[in-house]
């Protein structure tokens, strides 16, 4: 135990300096050292106590170690336990002192009676201090042994802060084995549920680099060691049930029998009044039934009540806790809560993090049949005084609107917050407008005329700015005032701040002069005059590239700047189905509370005793551009590109040119953006190109006679690989997060594979010998996960495989991305053929 | 698993710390602190009870205004920890009789007492009372439950809302009588709080109640304990959705949405007989919680109008009505109505004769607040008042007010008329017949009026 907190923050008044008091304090501890007078108890307890409360306020008062020692030799129980507490504190900074401590303690550890030897012994292994170790092992082995159970539950938790001082020193006293023996065999409930965390502990820490270790915990998700724990579970303490049922979790059932075995035994641990309990079962039934659909959806509606009553009850915190759950749940399966909107109303006295969760979840279950009551309720919302939640109520109409297909209404009463006359409310309402018309350009003759009467003077915020700018480009033959306006704007722009809206300036002026160019021919050139004198980059560089463009040839100028468009229809998604996926997986856990999966905030130590090693976690999803990562058979590129305002798009183009099947070579030069732009159209007109047989794909081009910038080679049939393919892990995790899925797929292991897959290396040495090789790989039986990539034997295209077998169901999961990715097919077979004879010898 | 456990007082002070695994750095009670009290520059945003700080999770519950924290670097159930620092505090109340600084202080090493058995290496090993009390050497000392204090300036650590109506009980689980006897009794508090949404024409938009069967046992020897319910209770509301109203009104049964148990309550014969048997653990817990959005009769009507009276002046008129028997009597409410925030002054006019009450203009986020003392079942007051703005307001001005939301306490009274039928105890001899206290009560969650 390290010592708390020794601030150095300003004395105040009413607490002790330290100095003075502490050499005091010293002084009468000296005093009733030897003293063997009746009532010295007492007094001791009385500095005792002093003591203590110095320690906690952070005062340090390590000195007094000695004299503390000293004053020990009591048979006082309540004494004793203020000294173990003072020594656990301070004896990692004295360790000499500490060794005179040691004595008594180990005295201590036979006492008769059984209370006193628990507590001895949790206090001599709680000195952490290394050199001591030798001391602890004795104790240790005769406390697993006690008759008394308070004993051994002190004791295995004892063994775990003995390998946590010195690993060796424990492993080497077989003590693992020993709390093996007790989990299944002790009649203390609490002694095997420690025992349980202790072993998964050390066997987590050990597997890394003991074989036998790894194979241990294994076995603790075997078939009779789970069944032992669930048959016995209402004896467990409420918290040590949690620890049983995340142990069950990992548990692969055999067949879908056992499964329902296993949700009727724990049934009614949904009508527990622990939530952790509750969360435990709910994440125990939902992986248990991921593979049966029916069943799975049947399991949403059960949990559905427990979970509402856990939110509606408890302290806030509590309650905060189970409604990031019920969030998770809502957002994946939104159809399921859509009765239950009501739920998701907003209290006015909520904390905004509450209502913020419950805003997203209104938005999610939003469908034909509650839109009316929902949209209703939101705009209520707008008006509230909190303007954050103001604010994103107003997004959440918005949003709710570019997911229907019946926005009628809620078109009407985005146009009522323009007229609400609140600076956020309109700025919000703005933004959403400009989102709305793009998705539904049918709408622009009601929204313009209401867009139209708002002055530009009172719209301060840069995005919204920026949506009133891009509108009065894009409609500029049906706003009468639209080239003035801009061309008031263009005369402030020195005082415009923002890039972005100076971005979105530069390209409004030119669209309005495309459709009436003399009435703002003036003001064009003095934006391109004012944009190739900004000092920021961008604005810079667009500037000078409309001006040139324009030089070379007005027309052509017009199909780049302002092409026809077409309506947007998807949004690309915050998230990436991965990063989702994995959240679910870490079901009852922060990483559902922070909606981040747990490599994000967790070092690779820390993590829990069952996942996949960092690189892995690391490798799959990938950091901060996951947000950019769309795949491809859900979203359609154009979509995304149309979508994201100018200087998003900036980003998103540099970083994703290398191999996005969609996005044509990008080398910086203007040029190409024209190609860009044929190619978006290519994509729109084909935007599921990636998912047709190639040949097909290669033929809708030829018949729209667009020819791809650069046209996928006809397959050869025969792929051939590069036997000495090579790729370092960088290179290989920038590509995983650039290039969408390809394809996904599910096989099946043979059963001679399933049995040779007994650790990932068999599986890395017969893929190697196809040409396929490993750059990641971790798991244990059942579950295994890889990272696989090839080269093409011609040519320096990549195929990355991400490959998930679980040899209890003989399944394995594939996600191919690659360079060339109408090869993907191809290559997909030859992995499969791979994949089949392994094993085979 | 946790590393650390720590109490903080309203201004930061460590109470108690205690530090089980060692592989947090130290200072984590300053970072906390912080970034609680600075979550967000304008400090309109509460920080929420997780947080992530250079790895290091923290979690929070505020109880009695005083901070119950948990530090870990591990990627554990967030449920799991804020239940814990809940049942933590719950335990030392248990102990201390009394939970607030002052006996927090005075009883430390009681507490950490506490501590060292309830959590180990990180690790819960038992957070009953019961057990507990085996391993508790120190005595409590007692404070005096008289003084305690109203909580504050420090209003953000207030738990407004939730906060359960205090048990009247403030003694520890440890406590003799004089003479060293125990005084046998039971308690049994039928909680519930109700949130209501009225539509700005008075209908029902929603409305839920959240109850809680909390019990408190001091009986010696854990008798057997059968707690009887309305006969014609019922759980679940077959299909459909659960806001289907008219399937549920006329007929006199209470339909309870979903309810969940404490560990101890055995339910052999409920659906039988909707009684609970349970064997009572020391300490205080809740039996049972349960949720309701069955059509019930909302205590309070309340009708406001605001309407402008000539250049830059508003009145409002606000209007609460009991409709509850009259030998009912709430306490302590608080209607609340934000202004518009262009309003500069509000003089208020009582009903004549009004006693127990007080009016405020709260200028720093225009609220107008009004406090009665008491209303008795079936009467009715008004609030009149005058508002001064300091510009012409352009749109419409009841979308700048609003709404009107409304705080009480109604002893003895609750809407769901879930009943405790009775409460018998397994007799040890002909003689035992300890005290049984069942009481009721219904707080105000959230009850709104649009307008």
């Amino acid at each position: 135990m390290a010592p708390p907190a020794q601030s150095q923050r300003s004395p105040s008044p009413s607490q002790p300096s330290g100095k003075s008091e502490v050499s005091d304090l010293k002084l009468q501890l000296r005093q009733l050292a030897g003293s063997r007078a009746p009532g010295v108890d007492d007094s001791k307890r009385e500095l005792f106590k002093k003591v203590i409360s110095y320690m906690t306020v952070g005062i340090d008062v390590s000195s007094l170690f000695g004299e503390m020692v000293m004053c020990s030799a009591t048979s006082d129980i309540v004494l004793k336990k203020m000294c173990y507490l003072y020594v656990g504190n301070y004896a990692k900074v004295n360790p000499d002192l500490a060794l005179l401590t040691i004595n008594f303690l180990q005295r201590d550890c036979n006492d008769e009676d059984p209370m006193i030897r628990g507590l001895a012994l949790r206090s001599l292994c709680s000195l952490r201090v290394a050199n001591f170790v030798e001391y602890l092992v004795g104790p240790l082995g005769s406390g697993l042994k006690d008759s008394n159970s308070y004993v051994r539950m002190v004791a295995v938790i004892g063994v775990l802060k003995l390998y946590h001082i010195s690993a060796s020193t424990c492993v080497d006293a077989d003590f693992p084995s020993i709390l093996k023996h007790l989990m299944l065999n002790d009649s203390d409930t609490q002694v095997v549920a420690n025992c349980l965390s202790a072993l998964q502990e050390i066997w987590s820490a050990e597997a890394s680099t003991s074989e036998e270790a790894s194979r241990e915990r294994e076995a603790l998700i075997s078939k009779p060691v789970i069944y032992y724990l669930l048959n016995r579970i209402r004896e467990f303490s409420e918290w040590a049930q949690c620890l049983v049922l995340e142990l069950v979790t990992k548990y692969v059932p055999s067949d879908s029998s056992e499964i329902f075995d296993i949700m009727n035994l724990l049934e009614d641990r949904l009508q527990h009044a622990n939530g952790a309990v509750v969360l435990a079962t709910i994440k125990v039934f939902l992986h248990l039934t991921l593979s049966m659909t029916d069943v799975h959806q049947q399991v949403y509606e059960r949990i559905k009540a427990p979970l509402l009553t856990l939110v509606s009850s408890g302290s806030p915190e509590q309650s905060y806790a189970v409604l990031s759950h019920l969030h998770l749940l809502v957002m994946r399966a939104p159809y399921i809560f859509s009765s239950d909107y009501k739920h998701f109303y907003c209290q006015y006295n909520e904390p905004s993090y509450v209502k913020r969760l419950k805003l997203e979840m209104l938005t999610a279950v939003a469908n034909e049949s509650n839109t009316y009551e929902i949209v209703t309720e939101l705009c209520e919302y707008a008006a509230n005084v909190d303007i954050p939640i103001a604010r994103e109520s107003i997004r959440a109409v918005g949003k709710i609107a570019l997911q229907q297909y019946d926005v009628n209404a809620i078109v009407d009463r985005l146009l009522q917050f323009l007229e609400m006359e609140k600076d956020y409310v309109t700025a919000e309402a703005l933004v959403l407008v400009k989102d709305l018309l793009r998705k539904y350009p049918q709408w622009s003759h009601d929204c313009i005329a209401v867009v139209g009467n708002i002055s530009s003077k009172n719209v301060q915020e840069p995005k919204a700015k920026a949506a009133l700018i891009w509108m009065l480009g894009e409609y500029s033959q049906d706003m009468q005032d639209a080239p003035y306006i801009l061309e008031s704007l263009v005369e402030n722009w020195d005082e415009e701040h923002s890039a972005e809206v100076r971005l979105h300036l530069l390209t409004a002026v030119m669209k309005c002069f495309f459709k009436r160019p003399p009435e703002t021919q003036n003001a064009l050139g003095t934006a391109l005059a004012a944009g190739i004198a900004d000092f920021h980059q961008d604005v810079h560089d667009r500037a000078l590239f409309y001006y040139r463009i324009l030089q070379y040839n007005v027309s052509v100028a017009e199909r780049v700047v302002n092409p026809p468009k077409q309506a947007v229809s998807v949004f690309a998604d915050t998230q990436s189905s991965e990063i989702k996926d994995r959240i679910f997986d870490e079901f009852n856990s922060l990483s559902v509370v922070y909606q981040k999966p747990s490599y994000m905030f967790t070092d690779k130590e820390h993590r829990g005793p069952f996942e996949f090693s960092d690189e892995l976690g690391n490798l799959s999803i990938g950091g901060e551009a996951a947000d950019n990562v769309v795949s491809a058979q859900r979203v359609e590129e154009n979509d995304k590109d149309l979508l994201l305002t100018t200087s998003e798009k900036e980003e998103t183009r540099g970083s994703s040119n290398n191999g996005s099947a969609y996005t044509a070579p990008y080398d910086g030069s203007s040029t190409s953006v024209f190609a860009l732009q044929t190619h978006i159209e290519s994509a729109i007109s084909n935007p599921t190109a990636a998912d047709h047989s190639p040949q097909a794909s290669l033929a809708i081009d030829d018949l729209l006679g667009l020819g791809l910038p650069a046209a996928p080679a006809p397959p050869s049939p025969q792929l051939k690989l590069n036997t000495t393919a090579a790729l370092d892990p960088s290179t290989f995790q920038h590509k995983w997060r650039q290039l969408p899925v390809a394809l996904s797929q599910e096989y099946s292991v043979s059963p001679q594979g399933v049995a040779a897959l007994t650790a990932p290396q068999a599986l890395l040495r017969h893929m190697q010998s196809h040409s396929i090789h490993c750059i990641a790989s971790g798991g244990q039986s059942p579950n295994f996960k890889f990272f696989f990539f090839a080269q093409k034997a011609e040519e320096a295209s990549n195929y990355l495989v991400e490959c998930i077998i679980s040899t209890s169901s003989a399944k394995a999961q594939i996600k191919i991305k690659a360079d060339d990715q109408s090869t993907s097919q191809a290559f997909s077979t030859l992995f499969q053929s791979a994949l089949s004879k392994f094993g085979i010898p | 698993m946790i590393s650390q456990f720590f109490v903080l007082s309203q201004r930061g002070d460590n109470i108690v710390f205690r530090d089980y695994r060692g592989d947090v750095a130290k200072g984590t009670a300053e970072i906390f602190f912080r970034k609680v009290k600075f979550w967000k520059e304008d400090g309109q945003e509460e920080a929420p009870p997780v947080f992530n700080v250079d790895g290091v999770n923290y979690f929070h519950v505020k109880v009695v205004g005083l901070l119950f924290v948990a530090t870990t670097r591990v990627n554990v159930s967030p449920s799991l920890i804020l239940e814990l620092l809940q049942r933590v505090a719950r335990v030392i109340k248990d102990y201390l009789g009394v939970l607030n600084e002052d006996s927090l202080r005075k009883n430390f090493v009681l507490v950490y007492e506490l501590l060292d058995e309830v959590i180990d290496f990180g690790y819960v090993q038992t957070t009953s009372t019961e057990v507990l009390k085996s391993y508790i050497f120190n005595e409590p000392i007692v404070v005096d439950a008289a003084r305690l204090q109203p909580l504050g300036p420090a209003a953000i650590f207030m738990q407004g809302t939730k906060r359960m109506p205090g048990t009247a009980v403030t003694k520890s689980v440890l406590a003799n009588e004089p003479g060293g006897r125990k005084r046998e009794e039971i308690f049994v508090d039928i909680i519930e709080k109700i949130s209501v949404t009225f539509s700005s024409s008075g209908y029902i938009l929603t409305s839920e109640i959240d109850g809680t069967i909390q019990m408190k046992s001091y009986l010696t020897g854990n008798p057997e304990i059968r707690l009887a319910l309305n006969e014609d209770l019922s759980i679940g509301r077959g299909g459909g959705s659960v806001y289907d109203y008219r399937s549920s009104s006329g007929a006199g049964a209470v339909i309870l949405d979903d309810c969940n148990f404490h560990e101890s309550v055995r339910l052999d014969s409920f659906d039988m007989d909707r009684t609970l048997a349970l064997i009572p653990p020391d300490g205080e817990f809740p039996v049972m919680n349960y949720r309701m959005t069955q059509e019930f009769k909302p205590p309070f009507r309340i009708n406001c109008l605001i309407e402008e009276a000539g250049h830059l002046k508003a009145e409002v008129s606000l209007k609460v009505r009991a409709e509850f028997p009259s030998d009912i009597v709430a306490n302590t409410i608080v209607v609340q109505m934000p202004l518009p925030n262009y309003t500069t002054r509000v003089s208020f006019e009582l009903e004549p004769g009004a006693v127990g009450q007080r009016t405020d203009f709260k200028e720093a986020n225009k609220k107008l607040e009004w406090g009665l003392k008491k209303i008795v079942g079936g009467s009715e007051h008004t609030l009149r008042a005058k508002l001064t703005f300091s510009q012409e307001s352009h749109a419409n001005i009841t979308k700048e007010a609003g709404p009107v939301s409304m705080t009480f306490t109604i002893p003895m009274y609750n809407v769901s008329r879930l009943q405790v039928k009775y409460l018998q105890i397994a007799k040890k001899s002909s003689s035992y017949n300890p005290f049984r206290w069942v009481r009721y009560v219904t707080q105000a969650n959230s009850y709104v009026a649009r307008i």
